[in-house]
């Protein structure tokens, strides 16, 4: 009930997003038509370029029937593709939108996944020796140490990397282009640089949650309890305060899941990692709306989903939320 | 640089034969072998085989300079040469082109090429609602003639004496008639490398093919992989660790880790890409003739050449022509910054100092702001105060190029001088960027005219050395520099002892023309 009531939730919510971003793009100065003929814009062409692909219709009448495709599971066709298919003067055999995103969308969840899979475990891990050994040494320099990565810019994080990996110490390729056809030991090895960066630039908030989250609980009388009945420290983090802190932990890990899909841009374009943040900002440089459309679409939802999730999982780990009386 | 005289091959058509064997002697140590990879920027996710949208190195570099193949092609000494037609031939008038085709040539699916393949190929650009580039040289063809099986004759609207050169034009590539959709969509040339995966904006691996007319002239890998790296400092950084074996674009505020590292060199042309002001010479202050000419020595070229392009290129006089055209007018007396002279201009024109807009945006090039920068604080000492008005670099080719009164632009230059100046200088051309009028330029307009037809070489040379002077002297552009191509190639890769200066890296032809040590 909660998830279907979440769910509509999303649909409008992706829907306004939809508006906000159409009506964003529109605003910018220039259009598709401009854009993809840059200096060589001759009046002739640009007017011809609109009208085959239908830009010089209201903004509002293009928003519509935008919608109404992509509520049928439309994307429809990007607006280099249709030029090029009017250029063609015909041919069915054209990209869409879809099938433009699906093999880039999978490279950005395959980065996701990998940097996931490295930096969850080893910030949930972090945070809990540091909520162990808190005020200690070892606290601090995690603190500080995670603290002053997250505040760094990613492309900084990128550069020192590849200067310490790549360049002084040719262990790993500075160059991530994947493409199809890879073995996934190929594929790993090329990924796991940027994976890297971007482990250095979500693991600070993670940590950050894991250890504040049990050290709030260290207080409870159960953990006393605990203590009192001899218990060892790492016992009592483990079994009694961090069930009891997985919600907000959760929580911060689906956000910056969330991150790892959507705000990778910069590091996509420092290792040429052939993502879907690439194609989503040649796509706001060309005005191309059906795939900015799509790709804010598939951020939002990826938002939507993962704190979805997360809603879900903390319910899950809490019974007095899952048996509620 | 040798020169070998163009004009006489042109007309007589033997260019293939004679100069093939002129560049033989620098390839005889070239063998087959190896994987070429190379890092380019100028790639779009929005790239296709159509030759008609390319405007950008990777797809230049990917379809003329390896898949596909033109008419004609310029050598890397500049000269002239048949690709897929052998020699060519013009009537007295220069009106009647006759072009014999390579025979037994075979597009990469088998189709065997011959005249209707060209015919197709060219009508391309002009069909109904094309938004093709090369439209306007297309277009002055009025009719196409299949003359035989490999004889295509066309007959221009006026005398061209150039068109053979207009044909290797990267946008005018030949594909297989009937099947260009397919051709487009897969990328089916004559080239020496066969596409084999083409992500847009990400990468195109082709390999060779094992039979080629051009055996033993060029193509010598066995595969290429053209791999999009847009960003300046992710390319060095592929070059540094060993991930490709050249990059174009350089960044020069970095070049010295280049040079420092032992494995690689530094490959600079000097060319015809050239930075310009153009000013808007049917808007006042600009209309007056001695304004411009003000304006032309208030700026101090060297210190341009200096700062913005750290010595990586030459001072310019403001014609746009250059050493990789035909008829650069080398000698011609240099303008200098000279803030009395532009002084006695300003009072020649009636005022004692004056204020302008500069609109300027780093869209035009890597720097423009700055060099902005610079021509206010070098004008201010002639009594010119430049107002610098930052325009955003999003649209600036729409809402500032061609519409701002005074601006900052580039060219890549052209092959012919006669390309150049009808491109951006002609009277009523789209790009005439600085609305250069009949009225305001009558001599240079008739001189175009009159040299485009002309066949006699000496004749030619005369009136394009004198247009050069004009546009120096009177025209509405200032062109302090003209930029080097700077790239990097490993020492792995071997290249040529002539390298082309028309477009960057060998002139986009890096496939064939260099090969593995």
């Amino acid at each position: 009930m909660i998830i279907a009531q979440r769910l509509a939730l999303g649909v409008l919510t992706l829907i306004v997003v939809s508006m906000v971003i159409f009506g964003a793009v529109s605003m910018l100065p220039g259009d598709f038509a401009e854009a993809i003929l840059g200096q060589g814009a001759t009046p002739q062409a640009v007017a011809a370029i609109r009208r085959d692909l239908g830009l010089d219709e209201p903004a509002i009448l293009r928003y519509f029937s935008w919608l109404g495709d992509t509520l049928r599971g439309d994307l429809g066709v990007s607006y280099a593709q249709m030029n090029f298919q009017s250029n063609m003067g015909g041919g069915d055999n054209l990209r869409t939108v879809a099938s433009q995103i699906a093999p880039r969308f999978a490279n950005t969840m395959f980065l996701a996944g990998v940097t996931a899979c490295i930096a969850v475990p080893f910030a949930v891990g972090l945070g809990i020796l540091a909520a162990l050994f808190r005020n200690s040494a070892f606290d601090k320099a995690a603190n500080v140490s995670t603290l002053s990565s997250i505040s760094s810019p990613e492309f900084f994080l990128a550069y020192i990397l590849i200067l310490f990996l790549a360049v002084l110490n040719p262990v790993l390729p500075s160059l991530s282009n994947i493409y199809e056809g890879m073995t996934l030991s190929e594929r790993l090895e090329k990924t796991l640089l940027p994976a890297l960066t971007l482990t250095l630039v979500v693991t600070a908030h993670m940590m950050r949650m894991t250890r504040a989250a049990i050290i709030n609980l260290l207080a409870s009388p159960y953990i006393e309890m605990a203590r009192l009945k001899g218990v060892s420290p790492m016992r009592v983090i483990v079994r009694h305060a961090l069930p009891n802190a997985l919600a907000p932990i959760i929580n911060v890990v689906a956000l910056n899941l969330a991150y790892l899909i959507t705000g990778v841009v910069v590091v996509e374009v420092v290792f040429v990692y052939p993502g879907i943040g690439q194609l989503f900002v040649d796509s706001v440089k060309n005005r191309d709306i059906p795939v900015v459309q799509a790709c804010c679409l598939i951020f939002a939802a990826a938002y939507i989903l993962l704190n979805l999730t997360a809603d879900i999982l903390s319910i899950l780990s809490n019974p007095r939320l899952r048996h509620p009386k | 640089m040798t020169r070998i005289s163009r004009r006489g091959l042109l007309t007589t058509g033997a260019a293939a034969g004679v100069l093939a064997a002129s560049g033989l002697p620098l390839r005889a140590q070239a063998s087959r072998g190896g994987r070429l990879r190379v890092g380019l920027n100028g790639a779009n996710s929005s790239d296709s085989w159509d030759s008609r949208t390319h405007s950008d190195l990777f797809m230049i570099a990917s379809a003329q300079g390896a898949v596909f193949d033109s008419l004609t092609e310029v050598a890397a000494d500049g000269s002239l040469r048949g690709e897929l037609a052998t020699d060519w031939d013009a009537s007295a008038d220069a009106k009647t082109w006759t072009f014999n085709l390579r025979k037994g040539v075979t597009f990469h699916n088998g189709k065997a090429f011959g005249a209707d393949d060209v015919i197709a190929s060219l009508k391309m650009h002009t069909e109904e609602g094309s938004k093709s580039a090369a439209q306007p040289i297309v277009e002055t063809i009025v009719e196409m003639k299949k003359t035989g099986e490999h004889q295509v004759q066309m007959v221009l609207e006026n005398g061209n004496a150039d068109f053979p050169y207009l044909m290797s034009d990267y946008h005018l590539l030949i594909y297989p008639a009937g099947q260009i959709d397919e051709a487009i969509q897969k990328g089916i040339g004559t080239g020496l490398y066969r596409a084999q995966s083409f992500e847009p904006g990400v990468r195109m691996v082709a390999t060779r093919v094992d039979d080629h007319y051009k055996d033993g002239n060029a193509g010598w890998f066995d595969e290429i992989e053209y791999i999009a790296i847009n960003d300046n400092t992710a390319r060095m950084n592929a070059m540094l660790t060993g991930q490709v074996d050249a990059i174009n674009r350089i960044d020069l505020k970095t070049e010295q880790l280049l040079r420092a590292n032992p494995q690689l060199r530094i490959q600079e042309v000097s060319c015809n890409q050239h930075y310009t002001f153009p000013m808007l010479t049917n808007v006042a202050p600009f209309d007056d003739v001695n304004v411009r000419r003000a304006l032309k020595h208030a700026v101090n070229r060297q210190e341009m050449v200096d700062k913005i392009l750290l010595g990586h290129g030459r001072v310019g006089n403001d014609s746009p022509i250059g050493p990789a055209n035909q008829f650069f007018f080398e000698n011609m007396e240099q303008t200098t910054y000279d803030p009395d002279k532009a002084r006695f201009y300003l009072k020649e024109a009636g005022h004692d100092s004056l204020d302008i807009d500069l609109s300027a945006s780093n869209a035009a090039f890597e720097g423009a702001v700055d060099a902005a920068q610079l021509y206010q604080a070098s004008a201010k000492a002639a009594g010119i105060n430049i107002n610098i008005i930052q325009e955003p670099a999003d649209g600036y080719w729409s809402n500032v190029w061609l519409k701002k009164p005074f601006c900052i632009s580039y060219w890549s230059g052209r092959a012919t001088e006669d390309w150049m100046f009808s491109n951006a200088y002609e009277a009523g051309a789209p790009w005439n960027a600085t609305q250069w009028d009949r009225d305001d330029s009558e001599r240079f307009q008739d001189l175009l005219l009159e040299a485009r037809a002309e066949l006699d070489t000496d004749r030619r040379r005369e009136m394009y050395y004198e247009m050069q002077q004009i546009l120096n002297d009177d025209g509405g552009v200032v062109i302090p520099m003209f930029a080097n191509y700077v790239e990097a190639i490993s020492n792995k890769v071997a290249t040529p002892g002539v390298i082309g200066n028309l477009w960057q890296m060998d002139n986009a032809r890096m496939a064939e023309r260099w090969w593995m040590n």
